[in-house]
């Protein structure tokens, strides 16, 4: 995985709170191989007006926006369906960052395997960083090591679970961490059976 | 303080402190625990995560502990699949191709005891107190009914799991929500879900692992409890547990996976000292009357949008909050609502009855005993939450009462929850739903979803509106 330590870059204002991921990515995508890429099916009904073109007043579909690796979004950021889809949807379509007062859990995680951080924000903070992208400000500087964004002026501070910063700055993969626990882990199932016998089946 | 309390073995601990301490294989030093899976549910959607371990050149490591089930593209009205899209049809094959190379057991389409996974599993007795237990689906939380950690994992989660069976956690925080006192005549568990998400926001229990106490929890049955800790992901809780008791000791006997015999008695004392300790501490506590539950649903597009059925729809220039005024601004434009609006005026084009929120046999009994002798004024659709319940529900008589009310009564399978089988809300249509999520769109593109229990869905049913479903009940 690729480490993220520090990112100046364009971002993308999407003041709505509970975008969960159904909106993210809506399920009849959901059955391609990702190597198709997932960029397109992002907030794929969400960008589009009754008619299905484009809605030019979605703030993804702005063309000063077109590039942003940084999503700003409130409260309640990918809540609901476990799908990593959602994640891939906005990995593929080139975010590395995404800024809010709270998240959905599963989400927060599945986006932390894939390289892409999740920073929590105050509310206060996160309509600041909103109003600075709505009155003329484009890029915001994401700083993972000392938790921080960069606003124009501002320096907001940003919180992210302790194991996920350390996972994303050195761009850990947890399955190969966890091969060096195979001993430990086959000792636990071991000892786990003769305690637990009605949790085990036998082979 | 409390985190320090329970992390202790010896000081008095939760329900779920139990379960987490029994199953860590090691600690790290910045502390992620590597925990052990008990049970690993799979589905279709699992194909993302296979692809990874085939990736690796890897297969299932203990194919025994991993159970696959098709329901969420499974057909309903056919169980043929060259009768379907192909796409679809593709999905539920691969399932089926990827179990059997890797000797993962299936309950696939074909299977007669197929169903909805949050469905088969506590029927097959594969759910138990004091397990962990993941799938790659967020209401993995319904298997916390039993007193077992259970939870929704993503793609990459589920590849770790199926390599390794364990996952890197760090433990959540422990939320108490304690109900007491009886509900109000008309009201179920779906309403006390609701009534708490609406209480407690979408994002209330982020970060915890929840347990429900108290004496409205307690005379839950097992049906009931199971759609309590189903919609506990919808306010973000990790998980949401009920202390087993008798209730579950009951449930769980001569379930066709479930230890039997001396195997199941010892079993049955481990799980009578999983329920929390005296004066076990939490990080939170929130505590809520039974009787303020009444029949309820939701107007908007989060599950936190719910409210009395009695009530009006809310009025965004009321709403201080600027943030959350716009959201309900944005709601009730979604949904095609009027600020102020008597939610019982508001008139739907169809319903839907299933999902592992609501497919149980007391679900299905519930609505029929609502539309038994009545004619249903919209379409609608009855998907039982597995084949077994079907049999059941047929035998009961329950099939014959939706059928003679005009409803289809159809398949198992997630069916209409989520749309991925092709059983779609069309465009605009507004649908009362026993589902667990009334997202934008999740129903299909620009559908408008409106979540109540199965009893207020039949009530929906037969008047054509939603509907306070007390002026219509009868003794069974
Ligand atoms: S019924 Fe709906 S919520 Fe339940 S597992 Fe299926 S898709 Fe998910």
């Amino acid at each position: 995985m690729r480490p993220f330590t520090r990112l100046t870059a364009l971002a993308c204002p999407l003041p709505f709170m509970g975008i969960d991921t159904d909106q993210l990515i809506p399920a009849r995508f959901m059955s391609r191989p990702r190597s198709e890429g997932y960029g397109d099916f992002l907030l794929y009904d969400r960008r589009r007006g009754a008619d299905g073109a484009l809605d030019a007043s979605f703030p993804l579909n702005d063309p000063a926006r077109a590039g942003a690796e940084i999503l700003v979004a409130q409260r309640n950021f990918g809540g609901g369906s476990s799908r990593e889809a959602a994640v891939y949807a906005l990995a593929d379509a080139g975010f590395r960052v995404v800024i809010a007062p709270s998240f959905g859990d599963i989400f927060a995680s599945n986006a932390v395997n894939n390289g892409v951080l999740p920073a929590k924000v105050g509310e206060d903070d996160g309509e600041a960083i909103l109003a600075a992208l709505a009155n003329g400000l484009s890029e915001l500087t994401v700083d993972l090591e000392r938790q921080e964004i960069v606003a124009g002026n501002h320096t907001i501070a940003f919180t992210v679970d302790s194991i996920w910063r350390k996972k994303l700055l050195n761009g850990w993969d947890d399955l190969d961490l966890t091969e060096s626990f195979a001993d430990d882990i086959a000792h636990f199932a071991d000892a786990d059976a003769a305690l637990r016998p009605w949790a085990h089946f036998a082979r | 303080m409390s985190c320090d309390a329970s992390m202790s073995a010896s000081g008095p601990r939760t329900l779920f402190d139990k379960v987490w301490d029994a199953h860590v294989v090691a600690t790290r030093e910045d502390g992620a625990s590597l925990l052990w899976i008990d049970r690993h549910f799979v589905h279709e959607g699992s194909h993302h995560a296979y692809r990874k371990i085939a990736e690796r050149g890897a297969k299932v490591a203990r194919p025994h502990l991993t159970f696959g089930v098709a329901d969420h593209y499974v057909p309903t009205r056919t169980r043929d699949l060259s009768a379907v899209d192909a796409e679809i049809a593709g999905m539920v094959a691969r399932l089926k191709e990827n179990c059997a190379a890797n000797d993962v057991r299936l309950f696939g389409l074909d299977d007669p005891r197929q169903g909805i996974v949050h469905v088969v599993g506590p029927e097959q007795g594969l759910t138990l107190p004091g397990l962990t237990m993941v799938c790659g689906d967020s209401h993995t939380s319904t298997h916390g009914a039993f007193g077992a950690i259970a939870f929704g994992i993503g793609a990459s989660e589920v590849a770790h799991v199926l390599l390794t069976q364990t996952l890197w956690q760090r433990r959540p925080k422990r939320l108490r929500i304690t109900v007491d006192g009886e509900m109000a005549p008309g009201s179920s568990a779906k309403d006390l879900a609701l009534t708490i998400i609406a209480t407690i926001g979408a994002d209330g229990a982020a970060g915890h692992a929840i347990e429900f106490a108290g004496s409205t929890v307690r005379g839950l049955s097992m049906e009931g409890r199971l759609t309590l800790c189903n919609l506990s992901i919808e306010s973000g809780g990790k998980c949401g547990m009920v202390a087993p008791d008798e209730t579950t000791i009951d449930y769980i006997r001569g379930r066709p996976l479930a230890p039997s015999g001396e195997a199941f008695e010892r079993a049955a004392d481990a799980w009578r000292a999983l329920p929390s300790d005296a004066g076990a501490a939490f990080d939170r506590e929130i505590s809520l009357e039974g009787g303020d539950v009444v029949p309820i649903v939701t107007w908007g597009i989060s599950p936190e949008d719910a409210l009395p059925v009695t009530e009006r729809v809310p009025d965004p220039d009321r709403i201080d909050d600027a943030a959350r005024a716009a959201h309900a601004r944005e709601a009730i434009d979604y949904m095609g609502l009027k600020a102020g609006q008597p939610l019982e005026e508001v008139a739907v084009d169809r319903v839907f009855i299933g999902s592992c929120t609501n497919s149980r046999i007391e679900d299905l009994r519930a609505a029929a005993s609502v539309l038994a002798g009545r004619k249903a004024r919209v379409p609608g659709l009855v998907s039982p939450g597995s084949s077994l319940i079907k049999k059941q529900a047929e035998a009961e008589g329950l099939a014959e009462i939706f059928t003679a009310a005009g409803l289809e009564w159809v398949e198992a399978g997630c069916s209409m929850c989520v749309g991925m089988n092709g059983d779609l809300v069309p465009p605009g249509e507004r649908c009362a739903s026993t589902t667990n999520r009334n997202f934008k769109g999740r129903q299909g593109p620009k559908s408008r979803t409106h979540l109540m229990s199965p009893a207020m869905a039949a009530a929906a049913a037969v008047t054509g509106h939603l509907a306070d479903v007390r002026p219509l009940m009868r003794p069974l």
